[in-house]
């Protein structure tokens, strides 16, 4: 609605919001700001006022294969920790919508859980399952050790099933019940009528899901801390760097990261413009998660 | 009833009673959309007056100028010597009834209906009374610890007629209060806002695109189409003199007969009757209950002869379409006709009504 | 309308996987937390409460856990006071700039955690942005020292990765007020501020609770941002729980601390779910 600015205390409070929301976006954006102008910086991080642009740190970065070597890993594990938060998310939100079993409401919320819970307890109970006699054993013979990508992997897949549950139980609520129906009487079985009705219908909410979730687990690290093995994923060969002292390239990679996310938000805006005429990324997940263990 | 033109009975009844709100050539648009051009109206104090129209006339729109909750693009608003559409709504003594009645759900009843009176500071012994009586006056005094979410709609309703009332406000807006309740409880409603609004005395401005609705409850319609007052009129001179071809066809079924005027003959489809119109173009807006079956003799009467080709029971009476050659009639009659059946029409010339054209509007 | 084929077919898998990676590891956890460890490092399965009793009697635990929950709460409140008003700005005075500004507050969601915790390392430190354009400035000759490796630093950070975090709810929250409400507010008499008070806040409760409770439990548990910038005086509870799981080697005692803040969490996630229920009025 349109709120009337007739009288002057009307006025001076809409002021103080602008100048309040103006700050919040500038404390908000000030270290991507920092990050980015100082990755072109000659004298590295720091030191005000930035001198001498440079690609310096971009060409040091190109010829650095153990952050290469880390981006892959990253990738892989987020590939399949989608396929995995995929496979048992999707069911795990039908089951919700459209199941009743002993056991649901405990489900429910442990399916949820390790979206508003510290990364840490997740990580840590994880490290304890893997460390059990027989699973250390079986982790071996897969792997040849106890803890490596594969159990990073599981983590993620693990974790992020929460987030494929949550946004494909919101296309769910979406989803007009009676088109089944009329898929089922119109002769079609349970198994085509998934393929060629429930599923379509739940495209948004899938891709959707599988983008969030890639992204979150290219960024994860609470979790990835515990169950490192030999080979780094991205954010953990920064963490490693970070810990050894500032180093500018970092800065480099980061700019890159932030203009790839950049990227895959557009696109899903796009996306989600497009479907359904609103632009609420992540809204579901963020109500979901305020509303979780509900 | 012949006797009595439109124009006589409208200065008549404004006449009565002293301006309260007077709406001074207000447009209202939306970007390229001109929802409201050029209205202008008077309410009397202590009337009830119908903004009637369909969806996207513009009814609810002007409502809300009136409330404060859009501005007009231009024109003006005043309330007796006071200017109105530059107040925001909060100083405006005009209050209003949702469409769906915009309880505040978290406050109880009574809280909802004390609302304007806490946010005015009046000493609390005050609210208590008023909050009260005023519940008492809806009849939802037992309630009154409720929450909205736990009464029925049409408790609602009471109660988002009582938050209002209850400020003494000099007018009250209802913006299709009606438009979520069935229709007994609709019907049972409507007796019961008008003798409410008998008894508060203040003038009632009530949106609405039910034309019965319109025509049992108000003192005056003012009909509007696409965003223009098509007529303003109290029920019974816009059901009998309706002024325009939209006015007769919205309020109430009629035939509409197009036509020619000639040295002080009309002529329609072969049908003619002396009048006192100018020459040229005309159209006459015949009601089906103006339209009898069987030939009287009398010698003052149109006659016409036709076959029923469609029949249909409307309880007390039936409506048929009669096809005389070309001519379709809609007739309403006290008995059964069966289709097929040649029939003899007749009517009387001053039961055409004259109305003008209603041109496309965008 | 399902057959129980179908039933069976979506609610095994999931069931099974939660019940192995998260059910089992929970109560994995729950078990470790009584059990305890040989001078030889390895774990003795026998069941007692000395770990509990061990968080209860040495002070450093409890007071880094009370020093985690100031922080935590301090985190809840700057997000709390930068997210709310941002939220009530772009939900009623925005107009048509509202999915831009909107687009605009999550986009740092998408940037690294890491990379924005490091970032704010690159501005605090002594010969970080910010000092240095200070003394470039002339508004200090020295870098002032207390910027990092301090509460101050984790905070800051903490609220910065989570004001976002408390915006999203509070604006949902905002976005659902019908709009009729505000106007019969309005039309009654309110002003502007009174219907704020009266009604958006009151409306609005259920979004200030879940922002709250993501701010408070999620900077409860980082180890990160201290690790990061904390320095002595930054440590957090997890920071503890690390070294218990990696160099002190006591695997018990970090999971009953563990433990302990999986309960805290979820008395948090009740409670917070009891004000939300309290102050919704679907």
């Amino acid at each position: 609605m349109e709120l009337r600015m007739t009288d002057a205390a009307n006025s001076s409070r809409s002021r103080w919001l602008v100048a309040h929301t103006t700050a919040v976006f500038a404390f908000l954006y000030l270290p991507i700001a920092v990050l980015i102008v100082y990755s072109f910086n000659g004298e590295g991080v720091g030191g005000f006022p930035p001198h001498h642009w440079t690609l310096d740190w971009y060409r040091i970065l190109l010829s650095d294969e153990s952050i290469w070597d880390s981006v892959f890993n990253s990738l892989k594990v987020a590939f399949a920790a989608m396929a995995i938060s995929l496979t048992f998310g999707v069911p795990a939100a039908l089951a919700l919508d459209r199941a009743n079993f002993p056991g649901k409401a405990l489900f429910r919320r442990l399916v949820l859980l390790p979206l508003i819970l510290p990364g840490i307890i997740t990580g840590l109970s994880l490290l304890m399952l893997f460390n059990v006699g027989f699973v250390s054993t079986i982790l071996k013979l897969v792997t040849g050790q106890q803890l490596s990508l594969l159990t990073i992997t599981l983590g993620h897949g693990t974790a992020l099933i929460s987030v494929a549950t949550t946004e494909v139980f919101a296309g769910l609520q979406k989803l007009d019940r009676r088109q089944e129906e009329a898929s089922l009487d119109l002769g079609a079985n349970y198994w085509q009528t998934f393929w060629r009705i429930t599923v379509p219908n739940l495209k948004l909410s899938i891709i959707g899901a599988a983008l969030l979730i890639f992204t979150l687990s290219m960024d994860e690290i609470a979790v990835s801390f515990f169950l490192i093995g030999r080979d780094n994923t991205l954010p953990l060969e920064i963490w490693g760097r970070l810990r050894r002292g500032i180093t500018p390239e970092i800065n480099a990679i980061s700019t890159i990261i932030f203009l790839f996310s950049l990227v895959t938000i557009v696109f899903w805006y796009r996306l989600r413009v497009r479907g359904e005429g609103g632009a609420e990324v992540g809204m579901e997940l963020i109500e979901a998660k305020s509303g979780e263990a509900k | 009833m012949a006797a009595t033109t439109p124009s006589a009975i409208d200065s008549v009844s404004s006449a009565a009673k002293p301006t309260l709100l007077s709406i001074r050539a207000v447009a209202k648009t939306f970007g390229r959309n001109v929802v409201l051009r050029n209205i202008s109206l008077e309410i009397a104090e202590g009337e009830f007056l119908t903004i009637l129209g369909e969806s996207g006339s513009g009814k609810t729109t002007l409502l809300r100028i009136i409330a404060g909750f859009e501005s007009a693009t231009s024109g003006e608003v005043w309330m007796g010597a006071e200017r109105l559409d530059r107040k925001p709504p909060y100083r405006r003594r005009v209050n209003t009834v949702f469409q769906h009645y915009a309880l505040f759900p978290h406050l109880s009843v009574e809280e909802n209906v004390g609302y304007g009176l806490r946010v005015a500071k009046r000493p609390a012994a005050e609210i208590a009374e008023r909050v009260a009586q005023a519940l008492e006056k809806v009849r939802m005094t037992a309630y009154a610890k409720s929450k909205p979410s736990k009464i029925s709609g049409g408790q609602q309703q009471r109660v988002a007629l009582a938050r209002a009332l209850v400020n003494r406000p000099q007018m009250l807006l209802l913006d299709e209060p009606l438009s979520a309740l069935d229709a007994n409880l609709r019907r049972q409603m409507q007796v019961e806002l008008k003798s409410l609004q008998r008894e508060v005395g203040i003038a009632f401005v009530f949106v609405t695109h039910d034309q019965e609705e319109a025509m049992v409850m108000s003192d005056r319609i003012a009909l509007l189409r696409s965003g223009e007052l098509e007529q303003v009129a109290t029920p019974r001179d816009i059901y009998s003199f309706p002024a325009t071809a939209y006015a007769a066809q919205f309020i109430g079924h009629t035939n509409l007969l197009k036509g020619e005027i000639r040295a002080g003959m009309a002529e329609c489809n072969g049908l003619r009757w002396k009048t006192s119109l100018p020459d040229g173009p005309a159209l006459f807006s015949l009601r089906p209950e103006h339209i009898r079956t069987g030939d009287s003799g009398a010698s003052s009467s149109i006659r016409v002869r036709g076959r029923v080709v469609h029949q249909a029971f409307h309880g007390a009476t039936e409506l048929i379409r009669v096809d005389c050659g070309g001519l379709v009639l809609t007739v309403r009659t006290a008995n059964r006709i069966e289709p097929d059946k040649e029939i003899a029409l007749e009517f009387t010339a001053t039961d055409a009504v004259p109305v003008r054209e209603s041109p496309e509007r965008t | 309308m399902f057959s129980r084929a179908y039933r069976m077919v979506i609610t095994v898998p999931p069931v099974a996987w939660v019940a192995v990676f998260l059910l089992i590891p929970y109560l994995l956890m729950f078990c470790y937390s009584f059990w305890s460890v040989s001078s030889t490092q390895s774990i003795v399965h026998s069941w007692n409460f000395d770990n509990y009793r061990k968080l209860l009697e040495k002070p450093v635990y409890w007071e880094t856990l009370l020093r985690s929950m100031w922080i935590a709460a301090r985190v809840m409140l700057f997000s709390l006071f930068l997210g709310y008003p941002l939220a009530y700005f772009m939900s009623f005075y925005a107009g048509r700039r509202k999915d831009l500004l909107y687009q605009l507050v999550i986009i740092p969601l998408w940037v690294s955690y890491l990379v924005r915790a490091y970032a704010w390392k690159t501005i605090l430190g002594s010969d970080g942005v910010l000092n240095t354009s200070m003394q470039y400035l002339h508004l200090t000759r020295h870098p002032l020292e207390f910027l990092l490796y301090s509460p101050f630093a984790v905070v800051l950070t903490l609220t910065h990765i989570y004001t976002p975090f408390a915006f999203l709810p509070i604006y949902a929250a905002l976005e659902h007020i019908p709009r009729n409400l505000v106007e019969a507010s309005h039309d009654l008499g309110a002003t502007p501020a009174q219907t704020f008070w009266h009604v958006i806040f009151p409306l609005s409760i259920p979004g200030v609770v879940a922002g709250a409770t993501f701010a408070f439990v999620l900077s409860l548990g980082d180890f990160l941002a201290p690790l990061l910038l904390g320095g002595p005086s930054g440590i957090m509870i997890s920071n503890i729980v690390v070294s218990l799981f990696g160099a002190a080697y006591n695997w018990p005692l970090g999971a009953a601390i563990s433990l302990g803040m999986l309960l805290l969490v979820l008395c948090l996630l009740f409670l917070s779910e009891k004000l939300e229920k309290k102050w919704s009025f679907a």
